[in-house]
């Protein structure tokens, strides 16, 4: 059967996180490395005050097309959520369309995520635990984009690397960052929906 | 801090970067080597001047940086600099505008031909920190050209002919390039970066001083006392006026030759004054500005679709007003909805509303008209929004009525 996803020709993402732990940084860095595996990309932050653990979202389209709309997005087919208990403050599946991916930092069980139908693919990542051996705090966002990579293989690490080193880090330098690439990508546990069971 | 190259595309075109509008304008002024540099920081402003900061202390732009205490300081020292010679830039928003106003009316009776970011902010109360034309519109009579952007490439491209535009001898006026708070200024693409030669090429040598200056060798009174009902006060003071009024028509022609000179070395066309999408065949089409642009095109192809004869009219000079372009492109619909970033008080409407309804009694013909309003502080203007409008147009152009009470589009989001 054809998801509404396989249909969809411009491809949508959401990340969710809360505010200090770098979504928006995250998604630009995304952005370019998209725009370097050479497919069209537009992202844009959701709009809140600037506060150290409020949720935050960003969003982002890629296509092969040129892309002319510049809107939030409402019917994602990717979902990456870089914070635990983020699925607890806010409906991080609003607008999910059938065949989606949710891209998930946590250290549970693709049971215990609850993913509504038309999630069909999860892929775990213990974000906080590799973040707080890398960065000995809990950094997720590159780790996230790691485990992206992995589970789309939309862009390449090659150009995630190259992303991450346009940006200008304050806080944690850029080699711990390319780590944190690294094993977000090599520690993504990918599950497909079966009925009822994640194998 | 800035972004790295990805390829190079186009002739005249150094390198292909991801960045988003504030970035892009911030590259922007490095192309156009400005000499002072002024500024204050103001969300959704901040990160262009944090940019160009970053450009200065890198020593990508050779310019003086100006951190001062507040914006009627900032054009302030723009006018000081503008006068002594200098290509000089600064942007804001909102209440910073606000704040500058002062010196912001005086800059285009001086003639001094300086650029400045808006990055439309939505006018507070109530507060908000958002995007919406209304700091630019409010704007709108005080003699600033005002030219509104609808891709992050085209802030990019269209903030360097700013400065043609700004510099022209016929012209001599400042210039506000507006970019919309959030969407533009944050919103995240891919653009091609002209390479250094070919942009000084481009803009030539500046001579911004020839007519009025601060200069020991050239003493002259600037900005002299005039006006009043005797003696040559009156004269005087309506020949300055005048000639601020003929530079601003002046400025159609040089805007649309500045636009036409870009094409030719950097291979981009943006339609210099007024946008026809899909119009020849239109029976109705809508109005738009700035980025909400790209989803109203989206919704005309999807209308398009179910067989829907539906067009688009893009402004992007807002001042001086093409009326000769928008009153031709309207004389090819029988109905427009006409959709605003901000509000008209005096009208109820939108201001790009109250200026097409102007155009329509050029046209000499009956044509359907409606405002719409959305994208106040920062809402989404989707094409599901724009479909909305394009239904309400169309029951408007088959019952030959116009309408003059507004559609809020974000009004039940």
């Amino acid at each position: 059967m054809t998801t509404a996803v396989a249909q969809k020709t411009i491809h949508e993402v959401r990340l969710h996180g809360r505010g200090g732990q770098g979504a928006v940084l995250a998604s630009k860095i995304l952005a370019k490395a998209i725009a370097m595996s050479g497919l069209h990309v537009t992202a844009i932050p959701s709009f809140g005050f600037e506060r150290r653990g409020a949720p935050v979202a960003a969003f982002m389209r890629y296509s092969e097309k040129p892309l002319r709309a510049v809107t939030n997005i409402y019917d994602p087919d990717y979902i990456i959520c870089i914070d635990p208990s983020i699925p607890k403050a806010v409906d991080i599946f609003a607008g999910v369309q059938p065949g989606s991916t949710l891209i998930q930092a946590t250290r549970h069980s693709a049971e215990s995520l609850n993913c509504p139908e038309p999630i069909t693919k999860v892929v775990l990542c213990d974000a906080v635990g590799i973040g707080m051996e890398v960065f000995r705090r809990p950094i997720t966002n590159t780790i996230m984009l790691g485990a992206f990579a992995r589970a789309t293989g939309i862009v390449t690490m090659d150009a995630l690397r190259a992303g991450l080193e346009s940006a200008n880090f304050r806080d944690a330098g850029l080699e711990q960052n390319l780590i944190a690439i690294e094993r977000g990508y090599n520690e993504a546990i990918i599950k497909q929906r079966q009925g009822e069971e994640w194998v | 801090m800035a972004s790295p190259a990805l390829k190079t595309t186009h002739p005249g075109c150094a390198q292909s970067i991801v960045c988003d509008g504030n970035e892009a304008a911030a590259w922007a002024v490095a192309l156009s080597r400005p000499d002072l540099v002024a500024v204050y920081p103001i969300t959704p402003q901040s990160s262009l001047v944090e940019y160009v900061s970053q450009f200065i202390a890198d020593g990508k732009i050779q310019a003086e940086l100006m951190n001062v205490e507040g914006e009627h300081s900032v054009l302030s020292a723009l006018h000081g600099a503008a006068l002594a010679g200098g290509r000089t830039y600064t942007a804001t928003c909102g209440p910073g505008l606000a704040f500058m106003f002062e010196p912001y009316w005086r800059t285009p009776g001086m003639r001094l031909p300086i650029v400045a970011s808006l990055v439309t902010r939505d006018g507070i109360t109530p507060q908000c920190v958002w995007g919406g034309q209304q700091d630019a519109m409010t704007m709108k009579e005080t003699g600033w050209i005002q030219i509104y952007c609808e891709t992050v490439q085209e802030v990019l491209d269209t903030t360097i002919m700013a400065y043609r535009i700004a510099e022209h001898h016929d012209v001599m006026l400042p210039v506000n390039i507006c970019h919309d708070g959030n969407y533009l200024s944050y919103g995240v693409t891919q653009v091609d970066v002209p390479e250094q030669a070919a942009v000084d090429d481009y803009l030539g040598e500046k001579d911004v001083n020839w007519h009025v200056a601060l200069d020991p060798l050239r003493p002259m009174a600037v900005d002299p006392l005039t006006g009043g009902a005797g003696g040559i006060g009156p004269s005087k003071f309506v020949a300055y006026r005048k000639s601020l009024c003929d530079g601003m028509q002046n400025a159609l022609g040089v805007i649309e030759q500045a636009h036409q000179d870009w094409a030719d070395i950097f291979g981009r066309e943006f339609a210099p004054l007024v946008e026809e999408y899909r119009l020849d065949d239109a029976d109705y089409a809508l109005v738009t500005i700035g980025s909400m642009t790209g989803a109203a095109k989206d919704a005309v192809d999807s209308a398009r679709e179910k067989g829907e004869k539906v067009g688009l009219i893009k402004i992007k000079t807002f001042r001086p007003f093409p009326i000769e372009a928008m009153t031709r492109a309207l004389s090819k619909v029988r109905a427009v909805g006409v959709v605003d970033r901000s509000v008209h008080y005096g009208w109820n409407c939108g201001p790009l509303y109250q200026e097409v309804l102007s155009c329509l009694y050029r046209t000499g013909k009956t044509i359907s008209a409606r405002p719409f309003i959305g994208g106040l502080a920062g809402a989404d203007l989707t094409e599901a929004h724009f479909a909305k409008a394009i239904q309400a147009t169309a029951t408007m152009w088959a019952d030959e009525t116009t309408i003059d009470s507004p559609i809020w589009l974000n009004e039940n989001d």
